[in-house]
């Protein structure tokens, strides 16, 4: 039906499929009760080319594009959203910015090993005060006197996957009066003096994924680490998030489909006053929407996928397609959660299924790269024009 | 060194079947997709691989008897880091049994040439014969070493293998050229890599047909010894569930066991 999958793509769909099923199902329910860091199977991930999907092979990458980038991150996200955060992180996050704002040297020091999977990536915007409304963040980048140092000073936090993280695309103001024109940012590395990181945060869902707060007290970034020029962080960072919201539509996907699976099963196998429950017209009812929101978030995955992939040689921006597929995919995810859980009862609320992990684990997706309301605010701007 | 992994293309282990009237077998996953590589070949495959990166092997081939669609399977055994994948095809070959395979694949290697091990997965899910690769090697005049559980040693044209036995473990050695089957304790088959896809779909797949192979004996179903006479699908078993029924758990397990003998289950 999709003329645009390719043979490829469903080979990496279904090599995504088999080492979810295999490596991942069996650990995620223990590493979704321990919080613990799966870092074997990120491993693992990162030598399979999970990690770099869209960077090209010179860069460490696998040089797929964004349709590849989907598929794969769908497959992870079915059996565990965790690893999908930590896979979309690394992808979207940091390699998509340093793809397309590093400069030569940046690409070959940072992003060659992020991509191939030897070191983790993350991302860091938002502050204990501040998320999207970026022009208000209170960390600090000041040039040096002798201009080769940025001392950067602040906290910042939820940033996913910093507790393991070996390098960070870090958005901090360097010009404070000019609001959200005066964010820079800049590539950190986690092993300099001044960087610490805070307390691992005890989250709701997606809990095997570290996200934590991270500290800078006078963290000297050499200039060279700038990413970007002065004052074109709040672009890099929501260029960087269009590209980002794909990946956890993606992950809602992921979600929402593990849920309808599964629902399906027991609506064909539980049994109720005599019949199958799945012959009951109130559980056919939440099938079916079910499986209309994900078949309606596949497409907008793929319009938003396209777009993205159009974008590479055209230049235009693709927001509102990213923001609808996020926007749609993860009220997707929570409502398919919600029902299944509905379907399977008293079993669904038992931690002996995964029904309330995947529960716990969708609400993320209609937070986390903005809000279920920032996405609404950014497709009607681009519907009316109006700020 | 040459090593070649012949593998084949088998319906997934998830499949569902379906027998018509006429004896015709078709299959579907629902849940993925209904042909996957034989998953004792994964071992196989494995293996060549690591002969490669290990023992000196020049080259690990993968090979397969089948029709154009088993390409998806080489294409597999490509992603994982075969060197190179060769398809056999051509109607003559359709219906062989697994004498008619083996003279096919033994003419195939013949014409790879300079292999020295050629490697199988220790039986196919479909056939479940197991006795592919030791008539390969009865073809091509070779050792056969079945039930291979590691390779322990190859030096001076020998090699030395450990056998998985129902009796326990033997260690042997035999001269090279030889024919290996293992078993799935060899080794952790290793995922096709992403990168392994992208070489995968850009490699060439060659295609011989019988006129390329110097086949030596008939092939083909009219020449096949055995004989798939009627092929249909079992009905389904009819079974009841009593509930044993009793004051204690003592009286329950007595009257449970009474029946078992009753039933001549134990």
């Amino acid at each position: 039906m999709f003329d645009f999958i390719t043979e490829e793509h469903r080979m990496i769909q279904e090599a995504a499929r088999e080492f979810a099923q295999k490596s991942i199902a069996p650990i995620a329910a223990e590493h979704d009760e321990t919080g613990k860091f799966p870092l074997e199977t990120v491993r693992q991930m990162g030598e399979l080319g999970f990690m770099g999907i869209e960077v090209p092979e010179e860069y460490g990458g696998v040089g797929m594009d964004t349709l590849a980038y989907v598929l794969a991150l769908e497959e992870i996200c079915k059996v565990d959203a965790s690893h999908g955060t930590i896979m979309s992180v690394n992808n979207s996050l940091f390699c998509h910015g340093l793809l397309k704002f590093g400069t030569e040297e940046q690409k070959q020091k940072y992003l060659v090993p992020v991509a191939s999977g030897k070191a983790i990536g993350a991302y860091s915007l938002t502050e204990p005060m501040s998320g999207s409304d970026a022009g208000t963040m209170k960390s600090r980048a000041v040039l040096n006197e002798a201009g080769t140092h940025y001392i950067i000073n602040g906290r910042k936090s939820w940033v996913t996957s910093a507790p393991y993280a070996d390098y960070i695309v870090l958005f901090t103001m360097t010009q404070p009066e000019k609001k959200h024109h005066g964010v820079t940012a800049f590539i950190i590395e986690t092993d300099k003096p001044g960087f610490s990181r805070g307390k691992t945060e005890p989250k709701l869902g997606i809990r095997a994924s570290a996200t934590s707060e991270i500290i800078f007290d006078n963290y000297e970034c050499p200039v060279e680490n700038r990413l970007g020029e002065e004052g074109q962080g709040f672009k890099i960072a929501m260029t960087v998030l269009d590209a980002g919201r794909i990946g956890i539509a993606a992950q809602a996907l992921g979600i929402a489909e593990a849920a309808l699976e599964a629902s399906i099963k027991y609506a064909q196998e539980r049994e109720a006053f005599g019949k199958k429950i799945g012959q009951f017209q109130m559980i056919q009812q939440k099938l079916a929407d079910m499986k209309c929101r994900v078949e309606a978030s596949r497409l907008l995955i793929y319009q938003a996928a396209l777009a993205k992939m159009e974008s590479a040689k055209t230049g235009r921006r693709y927001s509102l397609e990213a923001s609808m597929a996020k926007l749609f995919a993860s009220e997707t995810a929570n409502y398919c959660a919600k029902e299944a859980i509905q379907i399977h009862g008293g079993m669904g609320y038992s931690k002996e299924m995964p029904l309330e992990r995947y529960y716990r684990d969708a609400k993320i997706t209609e937070i986390y790269e903005g809000t279920s309301e920032i996405q609404r605010m950014v497709i009607a701007r681009q519907l009316t024009g109006l700020r | 060194m040459k090593v070649v992994v012949c593998t084949k293309q088998t319906p997934s282990t998830t499949a569902v079947f379906t027998v018509d009237a006429n004896g015709h077998v078709s299959w579907d996953d629902p849940g993925g997709k209904p042909n996957i590589v034989n998953p004792w070949d994964e071992y196989a495959i494995e293996e060549a691989i690591r002969l490669k990166e290990n023992h000196g092997a020049t080259d690990a081939i993968a090979l397969t008897v089948g029709s154009e669609e088993s390409k998806d399977a080489l294409k597999t055994c490509l992603a994982m880091g075969c060197t190179e994948a060769i398809l056999v095809s051509d109607s003559a070959f359709d219906g062989s049994d697994t004498v008619g395979t083996a003279r096919v694949l033994a003419a195939a290697i013949n014409k790879i040439g300079d292999v020295q091990i050629a490697v199988f997965g220790n039986r196919a899910i479909d056939g479940d014969t197991g006795l592919t690769p030791v008539q390969v090697a009865r073809k091509l005049g070779w050792t056969p070493l079945t039930y291979v559980s590691a390779i322990k040693e190859i030096s001076n044209g020998q090699i030395t293998v450990e056998r998985l036995l129902d009796d326990g473990k033997e260690t042997v050695t035999a001269p090279l050229p030889v024919v290996i089957s293992v078993v799935k304790e060899i080794n952790e088959p290793r995922y096709p890599s992403f990168m392994g896809i992208r070489k995968a779909n850009r490699a060439t797949i060659p295609v011989w047909t019988a006129a390329d192979l110097e086949v030596d004996g008939a092939t083909g179903a009219e020449a096949a010894k055995v004989n798939w006479g009627h092929v249909y699908a079992p009905p389904p078993r009819e079974g009841s569930v009593e509930i044993i029924e009793g004051e204690t758990i003592e009286e329950k397990v007595r009257k449970l066991v009474d029946k078992l003998f009753e039933e001549k289950v134990i």
